[in-house]
Formats: structure tokens, sequence, C-alpha cells
């Protein structure tokens, strides 16, 4: 017998037609998954009433998986075998993972994506998360008393192309539907946005277990647009465990640790980091495999100190956040924290000081973006009324465009521009006759395609033969709501058309993102005058190619004394064309270009001569 | 000739009232579809309309139109847990027969 939930005024659903629908937080550290019931987002729990589910996964020898908090608990006996934190692999290659020397597990290097050898064989991150997913499904349908139409699964803002795939990928292992991907700093602000329903721009400040997120979100009548993100995928409450955990192996001196031992001591490092949330000094004791004994005593103030540069590594990316978004702190009206570890005190004041005000805590930052999740699922699985209706919108990290002559960047779409987005470009063949064109798709901020990442290259075939610049080529840019990327060519009269679609198998890390950004930045004076002076050469290079040909057209024009003016200028245009002042190069240009003024009328004269021998005037049409 | 609620509904009802933040009481009501021939409706009310009928059951206010209370008259709806679902039953006198999810019946 089927159990009713309260719907909305008049929603009620057919029978038998219910969407259910979940959003689910895939964490680092813990996952959660949550559902609008009777009107309201709630975190599902367990038979024992947790709502937390630890993203751990151990495969047994025997062929049997456990997931969970029992899987957790046996870290320290079973570490090879028992993933934790597996998102930290989602998407990325061996030499994108930090912390592979403290790391208990053996990976197997893979293009694209690493893996992990376990008694069950070699598993890849998508295969161990959707271990996380499946529990998460059943636990769902358990509590709903049916089958998931679709589910919302949350990502950090900063995830890209290539840990997106890799997360849709693990949910359809999961056998889920997945309506979105969230960023999860957004599906915060879903939360409280609509919870609260309070306007004005609000600071996300993610701090997960292992990512870092800061997104700068407008909310105003309901509809919730990110200006900004910024981040740092590869900092969380993990690191500030890591710090700990490496001072209790100074401090007890212990040489490097068997890998239980390790896990003991990482267990009790976090054990001791959420104990100083709450007290001011905490005891870690830890019996050694080799039955040594470690007694410590840390203070939180000791804690504040080895951890300040992690805290001080989360401000870079809130100014910058500011910076995108043209915004000053005093603008934000409120900080929301999401994460476990934005419980910590320090953490907390740092925002609070940053800001000028103290953060948003009112929701649970562990659930949070779980409920947000759930109530974006819900209203995507069409259980809200149209009135209801609100938009989402979310930015691209990284402006994307092409190469063109002169190994020049043509930004297509700015970076932060809003997802979904469309965008359109003409170009133009570049040599008379031209009947296929390169395109190169580039990511980034940098002037110069050599300083930008390459996304993918394609061609366009078949154009019809014509004098250079009269094609006409329209390239469209296409991002789609999940951040995936189509890119387009069509000849505008002959309707050929070429397109590539931009799943990157191997992603960018959030460090080379901010490096990207970074640079951009720094290098903007710099890549000004490279930009003029490729410009220019550019310039140059397609009027030397013209004169060139006029002259073994039309050389018979001009009499020796006018071509060794013209031969002058063309030696001196191609010496400063090498150089690097892009001005010379400029002054050049306008001299060939003057030298060259007679000789192009004398061109003129006869064209138009040939073109009218044999035809009397009145056959001439004016 | 009444609708009411069990204390477990009522005690229910009315947090969800309160943390959805608004809303008059909750309506029961039934509509000709489902398997069976008529399915159940549960709501949230924001606004009564003037043939409305109003109960008031542990200070909760049930509202049903007069169309559908001949099909739910005695009617008492229960909040009940099976395993990890929870959720609203209607334990109503007059169905000769539903159809096994209970989601629709028959009169």
């Amino acid at each position: 017998m089927a159990l009713l939930q309260i719907a909305e005024p008049g929603m009620s659903t057919e029978p038998h037609r219910h969407r259910l629908a979940a959003g689910i937080d895939l964490g680092t550290t813990n996952s959660l998954v949550a559902s609008v019931r009777n009107g309201i987002a709630v975190c599902l729990a367990d038979e024992e009433g947790r709502t937390m589910l630890p993203s751990v996964v151990r495969y047994l020898a025997d062929g049997g998986i456990v997931v969970g908090r029992t899987a957790r608990a046996e870290q320290v006996s079973d570490p090879r075998n028992t993933i934790v934190s597996v998102k930290r692999f989602m998407g990325r290659g061996l030499k994108d993972v930090t912390h592979v020397e403290s790391s208990p597990y053996d990976f197997v290097d893979a293009p694209g994506m690493v893996r992990l050898r376990t008694v069950q064989g070699i598993k890849s991150p998508v295969e161990v998360s959707a271990e996380v997913l499946k529990v998460l499904r059943d636990r769902a349908e358990a509590a709903l008393g049916g089958e998931l139409a679709g589910v919302v699964i949350t990502v950090p803002a900063y995830f890209d192309d290539a840990q997106r795939q890799a997360t849709k990928d693990a949910a359809k292992l999961a056998g889920l539907n997945v309506l979105r991907l969230l960023n999860e700093p957004t599906a915060a602000a879903v939360a409280y946005g609509l919870d609260n329903a309070s306007e004005g721009i609000y600071a996300v400040y993610d701090l997960g277990g292992g990512t870092f997120d800061l997104s700068i979100l407008k909310l105003s009548r309901g509809v919730f647009e990110v200006l900004s993100t910024n981040g740092d995928a590869a900092l969380g409450g993990d690191d500030f465990d890591h710090r700990l955990f490496c001072w209790i192996l100074d401090q007890a001196d212990i040489e490097p640790p068997s890998s239980e031992d390790a896990r003991r001591l990482q267990m009790k490092a976090r054990e001791a980091k959420e104990l100083l949330t709450v007290s001011e000094e905490a005891p870690i004791h830890v019996r050694l495999g080799s039955g040594e004994e470690v007694n410590l005593t840390i203070t939180r103030a000791q804690f504040e100190e080895m951890t300040a540069h992690l805290v001080r590594k989360t401000l870079a990316p809130m100014r910058k956040a500011l910076r995108d978004a043209d915004l000053t702190p005093e603008d934000v009206k409120g900080v929301v924290m999401v994460g476990g570890a934005t419980r910590m005190p320090r953490i907390q004041r740092s925002v609070a000081e940053f800001f000028g005000q103290e953060p948003l805590t009112n929701l649970d930052p562990d659930k949070v973006v779980a409920l947000g999740a759930a109530i974006q699922a819900n209203a995507l699985a069409g259980n809200r009324k149209d009135e209801d209706d609100w938009l989402l919108l979310d930015v691209i990290p990284l402006s994307l465009g092409l190469e063109t002559m002169g190994g020049l960047t043509e930004k297509i779409v700015p970076r932060n521009s809003t997802l979904p987005i469309a965008r359109a470009q003409e170009f133009t063949t570049f040599k008379d006759g031209q009947t296929a064109m390169a395109f190169h798709v580039v990511q980034g901020e940098r002037e110069l395609v050599a300083d930008c990442r390459s996304l993918a290259r394609f061609e366009l075939r078949g154009i019809p033969p014509m004098a250079a610049g009269a094609a006409r080529i329209r390239v469209t840019f296409q991002v789609d709501a999940d951040g995936l990327l189509s890119v387009s060519a069509r000849e505008m009269s002959s309707r050929v058309e070429a397109s590539v679609l931009v799943k990157p198998s191997y992603g960018l890390t959030d460090e080379e993102i901010a490096g990207m950004l970074r640079e951009g930045v720094d290098r903007a004076g710099d890549d000004m005058l490279l930009r003029a002076l490729r410009e220019q050469q550019v310039e140059a290079d397609r009027l030397l190619e013209a004169t060139a040909q006029a002259l073994a057209k039309d050389g018979d024009l001009l009499d020796d004394a006018e071509r060794a003016a013209v031969g002058q200028a063309v030696e001196s245009l191609r010496e400063a064309r090498n150089g690097t002042d892009h001005r010379l190069v400029k002054q050049r240009i306008d001299a060939l270009a003057r030298a060259t003024d007679e000789f192009a009328a004398r061109r003129m004269d006869r064209g138009v001569r040939s073109a009218l021998a044999g035809h009397k005037v009145d056959e001439i049409e004016l | 000739m009444s609708v009411t609620l069990s204390e477990n509904a009522a005690k229910h009802v009315a947090s969800f009232i309160d943390r959805r933040g608004k809303g008059y009481g909750i309506r029961l009501g039934v509509r000709t579809s489902g398997c069976s021939g008529m399915a159940y409706k549960l709501e949230f009310v924001d606004d009564t309309q003037d043939e409305d009928l109003v109960f008031e059951s542990h200070g909760v206010k049930v509202v049903v139109d007069p169309k559908s209370l001949p099909y739910i008259d005695g009617t008492e709806l229960d909040f009940v847990r099976e395993g990890l679902n929870e959720g609203f039953k209607f334990n109503n006198p007059n169905v000769k027969d539903a159809c096994g999810c209970g989601e629709s019946f028959n009169v």
C-alpha cells in the first residue's frame, strides 16, 4: 500500500504517476540523498536514522562490497581495498593526484583517469562512486516507496568536463537518470534562497572534505544567477587532517608508518580536529602496530597556527571571485557556509572578518547542498506549479574561443557567461580559392593560443573556391546546462557544415585554472603588445602575398625604377615583419601600400579595359 | 458527516504547514481517475472555495469539497511508517475494493 504525501494545491498527481525525484550530494567524505516530501526538502536517513553516508567503499576478497560507515571502520585493517575520498580521483590522471606517497592505494596509471588495484581487480573511480550512488538510490527508493524518475547530483563548481562526465557515468552505472548536474554552491543557495526567500548578493563558502568553492550569487525574484565562481579543487577538510597527521608523525618521531598505522593516525587526526571545534584542546592516544604508544595533546591555538596557511589559501579565491563579479565585500548581503569543515571556529572567524559580517549557518552545513539539489530535482521532475517556475543559471569558468591567423585567440564565449549559452561569429578565408578551414578550439584568458589550453580541432571542407575574404563561415559555440561544449562551423553559401563535441577526457586541475586566470591578468600588458604585433604580421603577410601575385601577373605595367621602389618597400616590410616592433610593421605596411598605389590603379585600368574590350558602350549596364 | 485526522497525522500535518511557512489547512478529496475508478487527493490549502466544508481535527483544519465528501465520509487520515517510507494513509470505510497500490479505490 502506497503512502501518500501532501501535494501543493492543485498539484496532486495521478495514481502511479508520481515523479519521484531526489537530490544527491556526492561528497568527498560523506554523501547524502534528499527529497522534497510534503512540500519540504528533507535528507533521507538509513535504518538507523543516519543521513550521512561516508563515501567509503571496501572491496572484499569474497566478491562482496561494503559501503559507508562499516567500510570506514575497516579502513585500518584493510587500507588497500578500502577506498576513501574517491571523488578526488574522478576524471583525473595519476599526475594530478596529490599525496600519492602517503596514500595506501595501489594506483594504476591509465589514459584519462587513474585506476585503483583492489582485491576485486582494477577499479576506476567511476565504478567506486557508482557503489556509493547505488546505496543512496536504494535508500531513496525504500524511503519514497517507488522507483526514482530522476536525480540531481551536485559537483564542485570548478569540476571540468572530464570530471562532470565521470560523475554522470557513475550515475548511469548506478542505474540513475541524471536530470542535471548542479554546482554545489548553487545548490546551497537554492536551499537558502528558496527556504528563506531573501533577495540580494550572496557568497557561498564551501569547504568540503576535498574541495573549496567560493561562489558569488545573485538572488532576485526567485531567479538564481551565479555571478562568478572561484576555488581550489585540491583544498579541503582532508588537508587539515593531513596537516595534523604530519604533526603527529613529527611530534611522535615516527618513521614512515605502515599503511595500517597511517590510517589509524589519520582517523585520530580527524577526531582531534572535530573535537577542537568545541573544545580548547584534544588528546591524541594511539597504539601503533609495533605496540608503541603515542600520547599527545594538541590545543586549538596550536592547530590553528599549523593550519593558518590553509585558511589563508581560501582568501585569494574569495577576492578573485568578488573581483570577477565587480563587487566588494560590502556588497555581499549574506555568506552561506557549506561543508563540515566550516564548523571550525577559525574558518568562521576568517570569513566573518573578510566580509565584515557573521556567516549564515542556520541550515546544517553538511546537508544544505543535498537539500538544494532535492528542491532542484523536484522542480525538474515537474512536481512544481508553473507560477513557481524559476531558473538556475551557472557560469563557465574560463573563456572559450578559436585560434585565428598568427596564433591569436579569438574569444567567442567570455568567461563567467551564464549557462546554457550559444554564441556565433563569422570568419572568412585567408587565401584565394581556399576550400578548407581548420578550427582549433581553445580555453583560457591569454591572447596567444600557445598560452591557452587546447580543447579540440576539426576541419571544415568543401568550401566553394572564392577570393580571400569572400567566404562567410559562421562558427557557433554552444555550452549546455551541464557545461559541455559543442562547436559547429558552417559555410553560409554552400551550407557545408562540420562540428565537434568537446568532452575532454583529461581535465584541468583547479590550480591550472587559477594559474591560467592569474597569468591572464599578470600578462595582460605583454599579451596586448604581442597581439598587436601578431595582427600586424598577419596583415603584412597578406599584403606581401597579394603584392607578389600582382607582380607576377601584371609586373609589365611597371618600369624598372618603379619595380625597384616596390621591391624595396617589400624588402623593408619583410624585415620589419620578422622583428618585434608592431608600430614599425604598421609603418612599413602603409609604405608598401603607398608604393603600390599607382600600380594598383594601373592594374584596375587594365582590368576594366579587358572587361570592356569588344563591347560597345551601350552594351555596358551601369 | 465528517472527515478526521488521527492524532499522529494531525501532528505531522501541523508541522509540515509550519515548515512550509503558510497554509490554511489540508484538503482531502477524490478524483475520478486511477486504475480502480477513484483516486485520493491530498493537498495543502491556501484558499478555500465557498462551497468547501471545513472540519477541525486535533487543531488542524480539514477541507473537503462537497462532491468528494460522499466518497470519503467517515475517513480517518493516519500517518504511518513502513520501513524507511512514511506517509499518509486513508482509512476509508466506504471503500469496497482498492487497487493493490492503495492510491485508487472503488465505492
